[in-house]
C-alpha cells in the first residue's frame, strides 16, 4: 500500500515535469525570434558577418539603431524610419479616436433603441469585420484620387476609420447588450434624452471595453501594411512600409543589425501597449469568436 | 390622442437612426458598392486604369488561365491546411498544458501570445533572418559540428512555402490557444473528476470527453484562421515577395501585382472577387449560425 502510494506520487511528479519541461521550451520557442532581433540589433556588422546568430553581441552598440531611426535610406531618401514613424502616428491616433467614438454610438442604437431592421444592420456591419481588403482596394483607391486624399495621411485616416467602425460596433454592441435595459428605461422616465444618456450612464460603464477597443484598433492600424502600401508612396507611407523597404534593399552588403533595429522600432508601440495592457488585448483578439 | 407629436418628439424618435445612418452609409458604400464595384471592373476590360465596357467572364478566363495564379491557388491550399492543422495542434497543446494549475500561467500566456501584437512586416524581417541559410540557424548548427545540416527551404523553390508555415504557425497559435483555454475554461470539473473515479486516465478523458466539448471552440478557431490564411499578405512579401520566381505566390499577392504592378486591372478584379468568395463562403454561415444561436439563447 505505501510503496503504491509512493509510486503514484512519482508519476505524477514526473507528470508536472514532462508540463513544465513543455511550457518552457515552448516559451523559448515563442521569445526565440525577439531574443535574435533584439540581440542582432546591438551587434556591429563584422560580429555578424563574424558569425554570430544566437549569442549575445560581445560589445553592445546603439551604432545600428541609430541608423535606423535617422539615416537608413528608403528608396532614394535617407531619412531614417522618424518620419515613418510620426506618419503612423499622425495616421493612428486620430483612426483610433473616430472608430473608437463612432462604435461606441452604434453599439448604443444598437442595443438600447432597436429599430425595425437594426439586427440587418448589425449583420452588415459584421460582415465587414471580415472583408478580405483586395475587394475594396480598386474602389477605394478611386475614390481617394477623387477626394485628393490619394497618398495622403488624411486619406489612411478615412480608410482605416471606415473599416475600424466595423470591429469597434462589434465590441460595444456585445457590451452594451450585456447592460440591463432597466437602467436605461429609468433614466429615460425620468426624462434623459438619447445623448444624456449615452454620456451620462453608458460612456462610464463603458470603460472597459473603450480600452480593448483602442487597443484593438491602435494595432491594427498601426501594423497594417496594405492599406499603406496601396494607397501611399514615398513620404507619405506609414512605418511599416518603410520598413519592408528598408529591408529589401538589395545594393551593397546587407546591414542586418539596422534591419533588425528597424523591426524593433516598428514593433516597439505595438508591443508596450500589449506589455502594458496585454489583458485587454486579449479581450478583443477572442471578441471575433465570442458569440455576437 | 389625434393631436399629432410635437416635432421635438418626432425628431427625437428618429434621432437613434439619423445617429445610425452615417457609419451604415458609409459601410454600404465602402464594403457593400465597393465590392459591387470590383465586381463590375471584373466584367470589363480594365487594364492600366478602369474602363467599364462589359466583356462578361472574359478576365475570369484569363485569371484561370494564368500559370501564376495556379501557382498561388495551389499555395494557399498547402499553406492553409497546413497552417490549420498545426496552429490547431500547438494551440490546442498549449491550452491543455496551461489548464493544469501551472504556476505562473499569465506569464506564460502573455508569451505564447506577443506574436499576435506584431505588424506580419515585423515578424517576417526576423524569420527571414532566422531563417537565412548564410547566417541564421543552418550556420548555428554547422558550426555546432554538425558540418552536413542544410536548411535552406527559404531559398528552394519547393520549399520555400513550408517557412511561411512555420512562422505564421509561430504567430497565430497562441491565438488558437486562447480560444481553446477559453472552452477548456468552459468545461465543468465535475465531468472530469466523475470519470476519473470510473477510473479513465487523463488522456483518455481529454481525447474522449473533453475535446469533444471543445466543438464550438474548435469551429471558431477553424474560421478565423482560415480567414487569416486567405488574407496572408504581408508576411509572403515580408519574407520571400512571392519568390523564388514567384514559387510562393499567393492569391492576395497576385491581385496587388496584377493590379498594382501588371496593369492587368481586369485579373486584378477577378482574382479579388474569387478571394472573396471563398471568405464569404466560409464566414456567411459562421457569422448566420453564431447570431441565430445567440437569438434562441435569449
Amino acid at each position: 500500500m505505501v510503496t503504491e502510494h509512493g509510486s503514484a506520487a512519482r508519476a505524477r511528479r514526473i507528470g508536472r515535469l514532462v508540463i513544465y519541461g513543455s511550457l518552457i521550451a515552448l516559451a523559448a520557442f515563442y521569445l526565440m525570434p525577439l531574443w535574435v532581433m533584439i540581440t542582432t540589433s546591438l551587434k556591429s556588422l563584422d560580429e555578424i558577418y563574424g558569425g554570430s546568430f544566437i549569442g549575445l553581441p560581445r560589445s553592445v552598440t546603439f551604432e545600428a539603431w541609430s541608423k535606423a531611426w535617422s539615416q537608413a535610406c528608403i528608396g532614394t531618401s535617407c531619412t531614417g524610419l522618424k518620419p515613418y514613424f510620426v506618419n503612423s502616428l499622425m495616421m493612428v491616433i486620430p483612426a483610433v479616436l473616430l472608430s473608437t467614438g463612432i462604435g461606441a454610438l452604434n453599439g448604443y442604437v444598437l442595443t438600447k433603441w432597436r429599430f425595425k431592421g437594426s439586427n440587418l444592420v448589425f449583420g452588415l456591419i459584421l460582415f465587414g469585420c471580415f472583408l478580405p481588403f483586395q475587394a475594396v482596394l480598386l474602389p477605394m483607391a478611386q475614390v481617394l484620387g477623387k477626394l485628393r486624399l490619394s497618398g495622403t495621411i488624411p486619406g489612411l485616416v478615412l480608410v482605416h476609420t471606415v473599416y475600424g467602425i466595423c470591429f469597434t460596433t462589434l465590441f460595444f454592441r456585445n457590451y452594451f447588450v450585456t447592460i440591463p435595459d432597466e437602467l436605461t428605461r429609468a433614466a429615460q422616465i425620468d426624462g434623459a434624452g438619447f445623448f444624456r444618456i449615452f454620456f451620462s450612464i453608458m460612456v462610464p460603464a463603458a470603460l472597459p471595453i473603450m480600452v480593448v477597443s483602442c487597443i484593438w484598433q491602435f494595432t491594427q492600424i498601426w501594423n497594417d501594411f496594405l492599406f499603406g502600401v496601396s494607397f501611399t508612396a514615398g513620404d507619405s507611407s506609414p512605418i511599416t512600409v518603410a520598413l519592408n523597404n528598408i529591408v529589401n534593399v538589395t545594393m551593397g552588403r546587407k546591414q542586418y543589425n539596422v534591419d533588425m533595429a528597424a523591426a524593433m522600432i516598428a514593433a516597439l508601440p505595438t508591443l508596450v501597449v500589449y506589455v502594458v495592457a496585454g489583458r485587454y488585448f486579449v479581450r478583443g483578439l477572442t471578441a471575433g469568436a465570442v458569440k455576437g | 390622442m389625434t393631436r399629432k407629436k410635437p416635432i421635438s418628439d418626432r425628431v427625437a424618435d428618429w434621432l437613434p437612426r439619423l445617429v445610425m445612418a452615417p457609419s451604415l452609409l458609409v459601410i454600404l458604400v465602402g464594403v457593400y458598392l465597393f465590392i459591387a464595384w470590383t465586381g463590375w471592373i471584373s466584367v470589363s476590360s480594365s487594364r492600366m486604369v478602369p474602363s467599364y465596357d462589359f466583356v462578361g467572364l472574359e478576365q475570369y478566363y484569363r485569371l484561370w488561365a494564368t500559370p501564376r495564379w495556379h501557382i498561388a491557388v495551389v499555395n494557399l491550399f498547402i499553406f492553409s491546411s497546413l497552417f490549420l492543422l498545426v496552429t490547431m495542434g500547438v494551440g490546442l497543446v498549449m491550452a491543455i498544458l496551461l489548464d493544469q494549475n501551472i504556476r505562473a500561467e499569465g506569464a506564460l500566456r502573455a508569451v505564447y501570445l506577443y506574436p499576435m501584437a506584431l505588424s506580419f512586416i515585423v515578424t517576417g524581417t526576423a524569420w527571414k533572418w532566422i531563417l537565412n541559410p548564410d547566417l541564421g540557424v543552418q550556420k548555428v548548427v554547422n558550426s555546432l559540428g554538425w558540418e552536413g545540416f542544410v536548411f535552406n527551404w527559404i531559398t528552394q523553390p519547393t520549399f520555400a512555402i513550408y517557412t511561411i508555415v512555420i512562422a505564421a504557425v509561430w504567430q497565430s497559435s497562441g491565438f488558437a490557444m486562447a480560444i481553446f483555454l477559453a472552452g477548456l475554461r468552459g468545461i465543468d470539473n465535475s465531468v472530469i473528476k466523475a470519470a476519473q473515479i470510473e477510473g479513465a486516465t487523463l488522456p483518455r478523458i481529454y481525447a474522449s470527453i473533453i475535446v469533444p466539448m471543445l466543438r464550438p471552440a474548435f469551429l471558431s478557431v477553424i474560421v478565423l484562421l482560415s480567414y487569416i490564411a486567405i488574407k496572408n499578405f504581408d508576411l509572403v512579401l515580408a519574407m520571400t515577395n512571392g519568390g523564388p520566381g514567384n514559387a510562393t505566390e499567393v492569391p492576395s499577392t497576385f491581385m496587388f501585382q496584377a493590379t498594382f504592378r501588371r496593369n492587368q486591372m481586369g485579373v486584378g478584379a477577378a482574382s479579388a472577387m474569387m478571394m472573396l468568395m471563398t471568405v464569404a463562403a466560409i464566414i456567411i454561415p459562421y457569422l448566420y449560425s453564431e447570431l441565430k444561436e445567440s437569438r434562441n439563447g435569449h
